[in-house]
Formats: C-alpha cells, structure tokens, sequence
C-alpha cells in the first residue's frame, strides 16, 4: 500500500475555528462521531456546515414562506430547483443563486462559474436550459473599479451563456454606493422537461455504482463554500484562488450527455457538483436516499498529483455530475459520457449503512453519518437575534415636504434618463446571446419581462428578475411586498399569468441583529405578497455577509417571477407606443409619495422617506382586470411604473415606440411633482385604439380600478401639457448613451 | 426533394435552429450529421451551423476544421456540392480554406448580438438568385469573433469575382460606419467562394423565419436556395 507523503495536521478547536465552525459546532461533531473528526471530516463538516451549504441561519426563517400551489411539482428544497407544471405534458424547472463573492474579487470567473451552476441545477432534473436572466448591482458608475467589475461580470455572464447557447432574455442592473465593493451577480435559469421525465438527487439500491462524469477534479475553488460565507474585506483578494474556473464547452458537453442518459432509464439518481463537490453530492444524495456510499477517492479522475482526500473531496472543480446507475448498466452511461468526450468513472456504490465513507490508498479518510451532514438533517438550525435598525426612525420621519424641487420638469425628465439606473442597458445586454435557441419573442431592455415561445405549442413562458433595494432599506416588510408584487406586475404588463417565484436573498452579516430583523421583515413581506398572489416560493438562494467596510448592502431580496402566456402569438405585450391615434390611459392607484425615489436620490442625493405606498388587494385587483383585458386583445402596450414615476414610464414608451403623444395630467390628481415622479405601487400605462376605448374604460371601473385618459400616440415628440415638449429623439439619445458613455471612453 | 444535412459538434448551439427552420417552416427532409462521422449519408445541401464547434478558446473554427466530418465536407464541397456556414460555420469555412479571408475580433472587442441590416449584393449565387440585387433584410448577429479581414488583393479579387453575397448596411440600405458594427473589411457580411456553392455568413437567417420572433427575412434565402436546388 502507498504511503501517504502528507502529514495532516492535528485536529483541534482551533483549527476547527479555522475552517469557520464555532465551539458549539464542533462539539456537536465530536459527540455525534464519539470522537475526534479526521482532518478530512473536519474540511467535510466545515463546508457542509458553512452557511452556502446548510443555511443555518436561514432555513427556520425560509420555511416560513409559502411553498405550497397547484402548479407545484416538486416541494421547495426537495430537489436542486422548483418545478411548475406548464401544461402541454410539460414542466418548467427554474432557480436563481448568487455568485456574489467570487465575482467581487475575480468578477469574469465569478459571473462565469455563476451562470454555469445555476445551468447545471436546471439540467441535473433533466430540464433542458432554454433561458436565463440575471440581476446585478454595483456600487456608483463614477467608481472605476465599479467599471471594472460591471465589464468583468458582462462578459464572464456573456462568455459563459454565449458559448452554452442559452439566450438570456431579461434581468437589471442597478447601481448605488451600498454595493460598492460588493456587488451581486444573480444568476436565473429556466429548463422545460417533459412531466414523468425529471431526474431526481437520490442515490438508492444497494450495490448501485456511484459514477463521476464531467471534467476532472483538480485543486480549484477550494474553501468557496466558505469564502462564500464571510465578509468581503480587504484580505478577500488573498482569496482568488478559492474562485473557480468556468468552461462553457464542457458544460455544454455535460449537458448533452447528461440529457442523453437519462434517457436510458439506467440512471437512479443525479445530482450536480457545485459548492463543497463531492463532499456536497455524495452526503446530500445519500441522506435523500436513506442508505449509504462507499467511495474510493483514488478512482476520482484528477488534474493533478498527489491531490488528497480532502483536496479531492472539497475541490469546486466546475463541469461536473454524481450519478447513481442500476447495477450492470453503468458502460450504458459511461459509453454516453465518452461518445461526448468527458470521463465516466465508477468511484463507488451504494452500501448498507447510513454513512458516507471516504477511502484513499485503503485508508478510511472520513467516514459520517450522511443525514448528519445535511441541511434538514443534522446540519445546525438557528434563531438568531433581531433588532430594529436605528437608522429607520430617521429615514422615516426625514421631512420631505422640507425639499425644494426644481421647476423645470422637462429638465427633471432629463436628468432622470441621465441616470444609470434609468438608462437603457443595451450596452450590456448585446454582449449576450438573446436569440439562440429561436424562442425569444419578447427581448432584454424593450419589455417589461423576458418571453419565450415553448415550441410545439401555442404557450409562452414570461420571466422577470426584479427587486428594488432602496425600498427593503427603506421598509423591509413593503420593500420584501413590492420585490414580489412588482415582478408580478412586470409579467403581467407582458401578458402573462404568475405562477410562482425563486428567490435569491441577498444580505448582510446574519451575526448583526439588524442585518436579521431586515431579512425577517422583508421575508415576511415576500410571504405575504406570495399569498395574495397565489405564487408560492420553489426554492432558491440566500447569500448573507454582503458587506463592505462601510457596513452592509442594501436589503436585496431578488425575486424571479415565472408567469405563463396561454397564447402567446396573441397576448404578447410590449411597452413601446404603437399606432398613431391610440389613446394613452393611465390605470391603477393615486400617485402620492415621492419616498425613496429615483427622483429624491438624482435631484436630492437623498434616500430617505418610506417606501413607496401598496395595497396589496388593490394591486390584485389590478393586475388581474389588466391581464384579462390583455387576452382579451384591448391592449396596444402596457408598462408599468416603476423607477422614475409615471414621468419615465411615458418616456420609455416613447422611446422604446419611436413614437410621441399629446398628453395632458388633468385628470391624474396630486402634487405634479408627486403625479410625474412617485413610485407608488399598483400604476399600468396602457394604449388602447380609440374604438376600444369605452369598453376599456368599462372593464377596468367595473373591476374597482380607477383610469385616467391622458391622451394619444401622435408624432415624434412627447408633449405634457403645462410639463414641456420632449423630442423621443431627443430623449433617445440621452437614453442610448449614459452606460456607453461610462463604459467604452 | 433536396435533403438537407446540419452538422452537430459538440459545441455546435444553433444546430437545432438551423434543424428546426429547415424542418418545421421550410418542411424540408433535414439530418444531424456527428462531427465524428465520415459519411455525408446521401445529403444534398450541408449546414454548417453557428455555436462554438470545439469550445473555440483557441481561434474560433481552428480545431473543427481537423475533425473527421471535415474532411467530407471539403470534398464535397470541391466537388461543386452546395455548403452553406452560419457565424461558427462561416468561421470553421474559413479556417478549412474553402472561402477566402480571415476573422478577427469584433472592433470593439466585445460580442455583439443585435438585430442588423444586410444588403444583398449579388444575385449571381444559388443563395442569393431568388433575391434582387440590393435588397435589405432585417436578421440577427451574434458573434465575437466577425471582423472579417482580408488582404487587398485578395479583397479585390473578391469584388471583381462578384463573390461579395452580402454587406452590413443601415435601414436605408446605406453603408455606414455605424452600420459595419463589427469593423469588417468593405462592410462584408457574406461570401462565397469562386465556384459559387459555398457561403459563409455571419448573420443568422435561420434565427429570422418566423413573425412571432420579430423577423421572416431569413426565409427568402431558403427560398431562393430551395429554388435554386430543384432546378439544377
């Protein structure tokens, strides 16, 4: 028997602490084993105990949600993403995860390795990836490192999904100081499977061998669980090398052969390698299937030398699955990876025990009860303590009526589309493949939400990426309400139907009470929202310890809002003004409220006040008369208000149209500062042709939604009465040029 | 009727949207043809589709043009057989020497995918013969690697064949700075070689079939290849 040549260190407390577990943990671990963990045990514990891979702080809080709807076909949590029955004999399987850590020191790799896990999540079910979306943030444009890391995580998102072939067909950028330094880089994924063909990450019967394909396993991305869950500091750049690697071309490679071999009906269970990798797929299948594994570690096709069993078990090496196959049909599945060029390895077999056993050159490395390991099992589950941050009470009760506005409101529109976070963000979204695959019909930056055609029927799918983090600061509970909401809104302005939602819940240090009444808060806002919506949660990410020396980002629960268009030739909606003479009608509730505005934080610098106002009822009210006036063909273009008020929504209609309107604010009440820049919930501007308009109007005051005609598609100016005279030329130019500007000079 | 043959390698990503036009709106009899294969199986018409044949992180097409299938498509093609490159396959088309010039990286240096204008400029082509001369069509790129180059010689050897199918123009049909996005040499968007039966094009027209995906400009191409081949 080879000797091994590396000595490993003495397991203690401290270097237990080392790897980030507490006294408390490791005590758990020495009772549970009934003694002193091995040094491999202890790297094992240490990642699947860090807060990526067993959401300690959070799980008690998540399971709070609702996760429960007709359309679900699998619970949240069961399985590596949730799945939504589409109807037609198909399912639809959709998750959003962060990569925020490793994008903020290494950010091409960072976006990149991000967009290929969440990939992996969708196609290990046996879906095949047909979208994604993705939602940033970064800190202020005049930063140059910001630059540097809005172009590194442009092209690592566009490098990556390009050469997959995955359209990305929606998502945000949005810029703030709070994410100076630590910015978030989410990633969406979208797959359709046929019902009854899904594959599940179980590994069950005994005897079954345990098989490693995809790319070898190297010392890469070593700890990443980990890093992932502390704060970004000055010392993180020493930890570049825990970011990994990504390579597009494998996965595509993985992808095809994985698909393929499920078709066999040989394969048991699958589950992909992410963070923690095989430590992470070995104990997480096991413990699902309630019996054992045995896993010989040298058999582990590796990239380097002399790799030890720790290194083997821990290392994030990208591209790769863990297969359980039926006994006597694992060459059917290895001769499906070779035939794409990748490795096919049995390293082992499902065993009658309940453990995970790790053997290097004869030696039992490590060997733990699985269900100890996992989140839902013995993995640890915490309250952790809350407080009310103090900085509410004065961003509440700051006194906006103190402000003085400028006068000039064409001037003030201006300036608004000058802003990055109103700009067109062409520049970023033509440096990823939109129309691979031949299903978009509604594109990046011209709609409200991403829509694809499901081919071979006449049904679409609508996805939107959306949260506005100046609101969760402002309001934790609304903020976390208006995430949910606003997406849902967004769909519905495309013509399609919510189903249900994925979340990616960005946060800082969970330790600070405040950190942890804001996510309590803004969780429970979320579930509320959810209700009313009928649109459960099916699973997705939290990533807590986003900071940076100045303290934590704002409160970012991003929501992925998956909606269905039941015909989607027909009831596909954009927001770009039409036809000549359509009348322009503002719907839905008074504009009041100018609290955490674009407008408050362009012209005042300020993010102050409440959030913006919502009622939930109304807003269902809303969006359910919308929708149906949608499908019932009245509906020219529709676009919800949001950031910038009503003011912008018009804009962009403009813009997005080619096309002016002479319009008039008579009869939308209020402050005009209020009316043009408020971003009060529950607002839909929507064009209808003349002749349609009666019954339009009927329609909505029968479903209790107020409406206010504001006038008619006409020229090439936008023209408020008593505002000013916007050229759409004029506007476009402003528009187009803010991001390039910043970016390509 | 013509079969249709669309080459998959491993990294090939618009193998299925070249399969799918061809098929579902074309209704035309189309195979996958493995890059490992050494048989065309009787095709009329080859596809080399877009995507990133071999990963490309060395230059793109460079490897794919080594694999087994190539070598058939290379006598097929130098025997007179129709073949038609798509973005990768115009790359792959290039590196296999089966159509002059070169590709460099985007001017910018970023991927571009947007929906572009392109002129047809010749309607000496099987590709392009059902088409009239300076028609404009409305399709989409994707690419970073589409800055097609060439020496001067080479490029005037080109414009006096008439082997310049197609160039980059605005929505009025004119050649702008603005409109050659990608910095190619003379605005080139598509070529063929001196026989006339290969194209390599960087435009995507089988992303442009159908209405509901913003553009049917794709589709007189395929017609006027359809046509060209139930003539001959």
């Amino acid at each position: 028997m080879a000797q091994s040549t590396v000595q490993e260190p003495e397991v203690t407390l401290e270097l237990a602490l080392e790897h980030g577990l507490n006294e408390e943990e490791f005590e758990m671990i020495k009772t549970r084993l009934g003694r002193v963990p091995t040094f491999t045990e202890l790297g094992v514990y240490s990642v699947m105990w860090s807060e990526h891979c067993s959401y300690k702080n959070s799980i008690i809080e998540l399971k709070k949600l609702p996760r429960d709807g007709e359309h679900l076909l699998v619970e949240a949590g069961e399985e590596n993403a949730g799945l939504v029955d589409i109807g037609d004999g198909l399912g639809c399987a959709f998750k959003i995860e962060s990569h925020n850590h490793p994008s903020a020191v290494e950010p091409y790799q960072g976006a990149a390795t991000g967009v290929g896990g969440i990939h992996r999540d969708i196609f290990t079910m046996g879906a095949r990836p047909v979208a994604s979306l993705n939602s940033l943030r970064f800190g202020s444009m005049d930063n140059p490192r910001v630059r540097f890391l809005l172009d590194g995580v442009v092209r690592g998102i566009g490098d990556y999904g390009n050469s997959f072939g995955i359209p990305v067909i929606g998502g945000e950028v949005y810029f703030d100081e709070s994410y100076e330094g630590n910015p978030l880089v989410n990633a969406m994924s979208i797959g359709i499977v046929k019902a009854g063909e899904t594959a599940s990450a179980i590994a069950e019967g005994l005897g079954n061998p345990v098989i490693i394909v995809g790319a070898s396993t190297g010392r890469d991305g070593i700890h990443g669980a980990t890093f992932a869950s502390e704060e970004i500091s000055e010392a993180s750049e020493a930890k570049r090398p825990s970011v990994q690697v990504g390579d597009p071309f494998t996965e595509k490679l993985l992808l095809e052969a994985s698909l393929e071999a499920l078709q066999t009906g040989a394969v048991v269970g699958m589950q992909d390698m992410g963070a923690a990798g095989i430590a992470c797929s070995t104990s997480e299948m096991t413990a699902k299937g309630g019996q054992g594994m045995l896993i010989d570690l040298d058999k582990v096709p590796a990239r380097e030398d002399g790799m030890t069993a720790y290194e083997l078990l821990l290392s994030e090496s990208q591209e790769r699955m863990l297969i359980v196959s039926e006994k006597g049909r694992e060459q059917e599945i290895i001769d499906i990876y070779e035939k794409w060029d990748l490795h096919g390895v049995v390293i082992g077999e499902v065993v009658d025990t309940d453990r995970v056993t790790y053997m290097k050159e004869g030696e039992v490395k490590a060997d733990i009860p699985a269900e100890h390991l996992v989140l839902g099992g013995g993995a640890p589950q915490y309250v952790r303590e809350t407080k009310k941050p103090d900085y509410l009470e004065e961003t509440q009760n700051f006194d906006l009526g103190s402000l003085e506005h400028p006068a000039d409101h064409a001037e003030t529109i201006k300036k608004l589309l000058n802003s990055p976070n109103i700009a067109s963000k062409k520049w970023v979204f033509e440096q990823y493949d939109t129309s691979v695959r031949t299903n978009t019909v509604n594109y990046p930056g011209a709609s409200d939400s991403g829509v694809i055609r499901i081919k071979g029927t006449k049904r679409g799918l609508v996805a939107k990426t959306d949260c506005n983090g100046r609101y969760v600061y402002l309001n934790p509970r609304r903020g976390g309400q208006i995430a949910v909401i606003e997406s849902a809104r967004n769909v519905v302005c495309s013509g399609g139907r919510p189903l249900a939602i994925t979340n990616c819940l960005n946060f800082g240090n969970p330790y600070k009470p405040e950190v942890y009444w804001t996510f309590k808060e803004a969780l429970g806002g979320m579930g509320e929202a959810c209700l009313a919506l009928n649109t459960p949660v099916t699973g997705g990410n939290v990533s807590f310890y986003n900071e940076n020396p100045n303290g934590a980002i704002f409160p970012s629960p991003i929501i992925g809002m998956l909606g269905l268009i039941d015909d989607v030739e027909n009831h596909t909606t954009t927001p770009g003004f039409k036809n000549e003479g359509d009348v322009v009608i503002y719907i839905g509730a008074d504009r009041k409220g100018l609290g955490g505005t674009e407008f408050l934080k362009v012209i005042h610098g300020l993010t102050k006040g409440d959030a913006p106002e919502l009622d939930i009822e109304f807003e269902v009210k809303l969006q359910n008369s919308l929708l149906e006036a949608i499908q019932s063909g009245l509906i020219t273009a529709a676009h919800d208000i949001s950031d910038g008020g009503l003011a912008i929504t018009l804009a962009e209609m403009a813009i997005h149209g080619s096309k002016g309107a002479e319009l008039s604010l008579e009869e939308v009440s209020g402050d005009i500062h209020e009316v043009l820049f408020s971003e009060a919930q529950s607002g839909v501007v929507i064009t209808v042709e003349a002749d349609n308009l009666p019954e339009t109007l009927s329609r909505f005051q029968k479903a209790g939604v107020p409406t206010h005609v504001l006038g008619t598609v006409k020229g090439v100016v936008l023209n408020i009465d008593g505002i000013g005279e916007l050229a759409v030329s004029e506007m476009s130019g402003i528009y187009e040029k803010v991001i390039p500007n910043a970016m390509d000079n | 009727m013509a079969t249709f043959g669309v080459i998959v390698f491993p990294g090939s990503n618009c193998d299925h949207d070249a399969y799918h036009a061809m098929k579902h709106v074309m209704n035309c009899d189309v195979k996958f043809l493995w890059h490992k294969d050494t048989d065309l199986a009787g095709i009329d018409f080859l596809i080399v589709p877009g995507g990133f044949s071999y990963g490309d992180y060395l230059r793109s097409g460079a490897i794919a043009r080594f694999s087994p299938i190539m070598q058939e498509v290379v006598k097929f093609a130098e025997k007179g057989g129709p073949v038609m490159g798509i973005c990768n396959g115009f790359q792959i088309l290039l590196e296999a020497h089966l159509i002059p010039g070169a590709m460099m990286h985007n001017q910018k240096l970023r991927h571009v995918c947007k929906d572009i204008y392109m002129r047809c400029e010749t309607t000496d082509s099987l590709y392009t013969s059902g088409l009239e001369k300076g028609q404009i069509f409305n399709i989409p790129v994707s690419h970073g690697e589409g800055n097609f180059f060439i020496s001067d010689d080479g490029l005037k050897s080109l414009q006096d064949n008439d082997q310049v199918l197609f160039r980059y123009c605005d929505a009025n049909g004119d050649l702008t700075e603005e409109s050659n996005f990608n910095g190619s040499i003379d605005s080139i968007a598509g070529i063929t070689n001196t026989g006339r039966n290969v194209l390599g094009m960087m435009p995507h027209p089988e992303r442009a079939m159908e209405k509901i995906l913003g553009s049917e400009d794709g589709k007189p191409i395929f017609e006027s290849i359809l046509n060209s081949l139930s003539v001959a």
